[in-house]
């Protein structure tokens, strides 16, 4: 099995051996639980609830408003304390339906729908709408919009995404290890929608125990196959997981479907599987806790909506009192500035510093070494746009391509003059792709 | 728990390259040609480096005090220029002229255009063309054990004898860190392997030099070889290579930027050593490199790469 990989990138401190053995643990909250109505990329879900109501697990409680939008489940049983604007990790305040959780658990009768073997693809796609799955490997955009492409003759390539290239992080390789036979019957029902597609479970090569166990499961599959992905970070970047697989190349402007595939993060295919094959909706994620402030590394199956404080007791507490902490990867989440926030369907990750390892960093002159070139997956040459970006020049970012940059972060992460080059490129491009809107 | 915690834009985490790290790597590269040079010319050479040196650091120090900046002698950036300035002097030069040389590098080269990373031209290579220029006579006074002799490249261009395996090892008469390939060799793969630079430059600048000189060789009587081998150990030009043209600040940043940065250099070094007149210096690495130091912006320009999924984009 040769091994597939992009050019560029880089080689972090990895960090799983903290969270990786420990099997991942179901956490029941104990507090009141916030569901965001807005936890995709898209039109916020309308609450179709009101202060009061008595709601169960798995109930409709945010209806989608659009179609590029999503379903809400309230994740508890229990009575809507309030409908109000709750801070997200994201710094947004969005609208949040606060459901009292009584403990319980009390769930609604699912309807349980027929084999998938014997749905339509407009029974899938609906099915997989009305559970409210978007891309939980940190976009967030509705799976049911990914999932309908203009034209689907087109797919042939289904590509889960299990390369989880972000240090710390060992969710998927979780849901790899410990229940691959869901990930792969996900996969089938996907494939299903495309008529001339190919599966492909891409994993990277420090996880070889998954690879193993997914090659035996799919060993008898004709059209579901594994890759190995060498382990490199960005290498779970959508354009560069496609690069490494098909060997085709997108741009900015275009969607993975421009270049016949359809890239899946691994908790999606579970949430994907769970919709269809039990007509479950999106009420739990995985996400590892973990850094060197925490005393029980370890991943945990929670509601959505829990507060992340309680994760922390959940993995018995600080070790010590933390400088930093981050909601995702260290490559690119998002540093908290408080721990009352709720758990949206996007949350990875609780990374928890002793250190915050930027603290001792003073930044010096470019010194125009070229390494933030060599590691720049998207080709571009990060310390020219950071500059263009720093004196406002926006015609000139555009012209080096600025746009192209994927905002991975391995730019800022290689500077040996510790020059903040991928904030400063993020802040044009925002500006730059506000004006493409226009 | 107090809730004060840190916040910051993604990536939360950074290697430990620093700046000072690579400056420090070029540092320990160029030890073997340093000793060489103190064995080949004697304590009078060591006197030159340490004068030159320090008369770097004292400058740069000097500057930031008195324009009120913030000290910036740590990055081990005017270390390494006063090193490279010493390696590129001859061993008998006049120690006030190595100083003035040291403060030029430093002061009108370096920090008035802002310091590391500001200036256009490689600050050492830029003393030395001033220093040629003022002072032709001591700059081009070579001795060896207390002889005053010509290099073995001016006896390539004139016409005596040579001894390339003498050229390769570095016992013969030059500037004090130039004369040994070897001892550069040595230092240049110690960066390739730390990956302080990157091939693209030395390898194509010595490869269109080595071209340069077997086409003119064959054009004057067949391919000599020994001549070749000769202009390759001779001179600056493997000093100038590894160490001056790799120089981050004034060379391009691009990729094929370097690839015809190293061509030119190449190009022109053949043409400043070898078709020059004959009563013209037989070296030309310091001119050459210097020059196009000066060409990098339009170098750059014409060498953007193309980034990632471009040539998907018109379809």
């Amino acid at each position: 099995m040769s091994i597939l990989t992009f050019k560029g990138g880089i080689h972090p401190y990895e960090g799983k051996e903290l969270s990786k053995d420990d099997p991942i643990a179901e956490y029941n909250p104990k507090c009141d639980v916030a569901v965001a109505m807005s936890q995709h990329i898209g039109a916020p879900a309308k609450p179709i609830v009101k202060k009061g109501d008595a709601v169960l697990v798995g109930q409709l409680i945010g209806e989608a408003s659009g179609f590029v939008s999503a379903n809400v489940h309230s994740p508890v049983s229990g009575t809507v304390k309030a409908i109000e604007k709750r801070l997200l990790v994201n710094g947004s305040k969005s609208e949040c339906v606060i459901i009292e959780n009584d403990g319980n658990f009390n769930e609604i009768e699912y309807e349980h729908p027929k084999p998938y073997e014997e749905l339509s693809k407009e029974e899938i796609i609906s099915l997989i709408k009305k559970a409210g799955i978007v891309g939980m490997g940190g976009a967030g955009f509705p799976t049911h919009v990914k999932l309908s492409p203009k034209e689907p003759d087109q797919i042939d390539y289904i590509i889960v995404n299990g390369s989880e290239c972000e240090p710390y992080l060992t969710s998927d390789y979780r849901r790899l290890i410990e229940e691959p036979e869901i990930l792969v019957a996900g996969l089938k029902i996907m494939l299903r929608l495309f008529d001339n597609a190919k599966g492909i479970i891409a994993i990277e090569d420090n996880k070889s125990d998954a690879i193993k166990k997914i090659n035996e499961l799919v060993k008898e599959e004709k059209n579901i196959e594994v890759s190995k992905l060498y382990t490199k970070y960005p290498q779970g970047a959508e354009r560069m997981l496609i690069y490494a697989v098909t060997k085709r190349k997108i741009n900015s402007l275009k969607l993975p479907a421009d270049a016949g595939c359809i890239v899946d993060n691994v908790d999606t295919v579970f949430g994907i599987y769970h919709a269809v094959a039990c007509g479950k909706p999106l009420v739990r994620r995985v996400i590892t806790v973990t850094g060197d402030a925490i005393c029980h590394p370890q991943n945990f199956l929670v509601p959505i909506g829990t507060n992340q404080r309680e994760l922390i007791e959940a993995a018995g507490g600080f070790k010590s009192e933390p400088q930093k902490i981050i909601s995702g990867g260290p490559m690119m989440g998002m540093a908290m500035s408080t721990l009352d926030v709720p758990v949206v369907k996007t949350s990875s990750a609780l990374l928890c510093y002793i250190k915050d390892p930027l603290v001792d960093i003073t930044q010096t002159n470019c010194i125009n070494c070229g390494r933030c070139v060599n590691v720049c997956p998207g080709r571009v040459l990060p310390s020219r746009l950071a500059k263009f970006s720093a004196r406002g020049d926006m015609e000139s970012f555009l012209k080096y391509d600025g746009l192209e940059c994927c905002e991975c972060g391995c730019c800022s992460y290689v500077c040996p003059a510790k020059i903040n080059l991928t904030q400063a490129i993020k802040t044009m491009r925002k500006q730059a792709l506000a004006n493409r809107k226009k | 728990m107090n809730e004060l915690l840190n916040v910051s834009s993604n990536p939360h985490i950074r290697d430990n390259q620093t700046t000072s790290k690579i400056m420090l790597d070029v540092l320990i590269a160029l030890i073997p040609a340093t000793i060489f040079g103190v064995y080949n010319f004697g304590t009078r050479a060591l006197l030159v480096i340490l004068i030159t040196v320090a008369a770097s650091i004292t400058s740069e120090a000097v500057y930031d005090l008195i324009m009120k900046k913030k000290l910036t002698i740590g990055d081990l950036s005017g270390t390494v220029t006063g090193l490279l300035l010493a390696l590129n002097l001859p061993p008998d030069l006049p120690i006030w002229i190595a100083i003035l040389g040291a403060v030029f590098a430093i002061i009108v080269v370096k920090m008035i255009f802002g310091g590391l990373g500001q200036n256009f031209m490689n600050p050492a290579l830029g003393a030395r063309c001033f220093l040629l220029l003022s002072f032709t006579g001591q700059m081009t006074r070579f001795t060896l054990d207390g002889v005053t002799t010509a290099t073995p490249l001016y006896h390539m261009k004139n016409g005596g004898a040579y001894d390339v395996m003498k050229m390769f090892i570095g016992t013969t008469a030059g500037t004090i860190g130039e004369t040994s390939t070897l001892a550069i060799l040595i230092g240049g793969v110690y960066l390739l392997i730390k990956r302080i630079i990157d091939f693209r430059i030395p390898v194509f600048y010595i490869g269109t030099f080595t071209l340069f000189a077997i086409i003119y060789s064959a054009a004057n009587g067949g391919v000599d070889f020994k001549f070749v081998a000769g202009q390759l150990c001779g001179g600056g030009l493997m000093l100038g290579a590894w160490f001056m043209a790799t120089d981050y600040v004034t060379s391009p940043i691009t990729p094929n930027g370097k690839i015809v940065f190293g061509i030119c250099l190449g190009l022109l070094t053949g043409c400043f050593r070898m078709l020059a007149s004959s009563t013209a210096a037989p070296e030309g690495v310091s001119y050459a490199i210097i020059f196009c130091n000066l060409l990098v912006p339009l170098i750059e320009k014409i060498t953007i790469p193309k980034s990632f999924g471009k040539e998907a984009k018109k379809s």
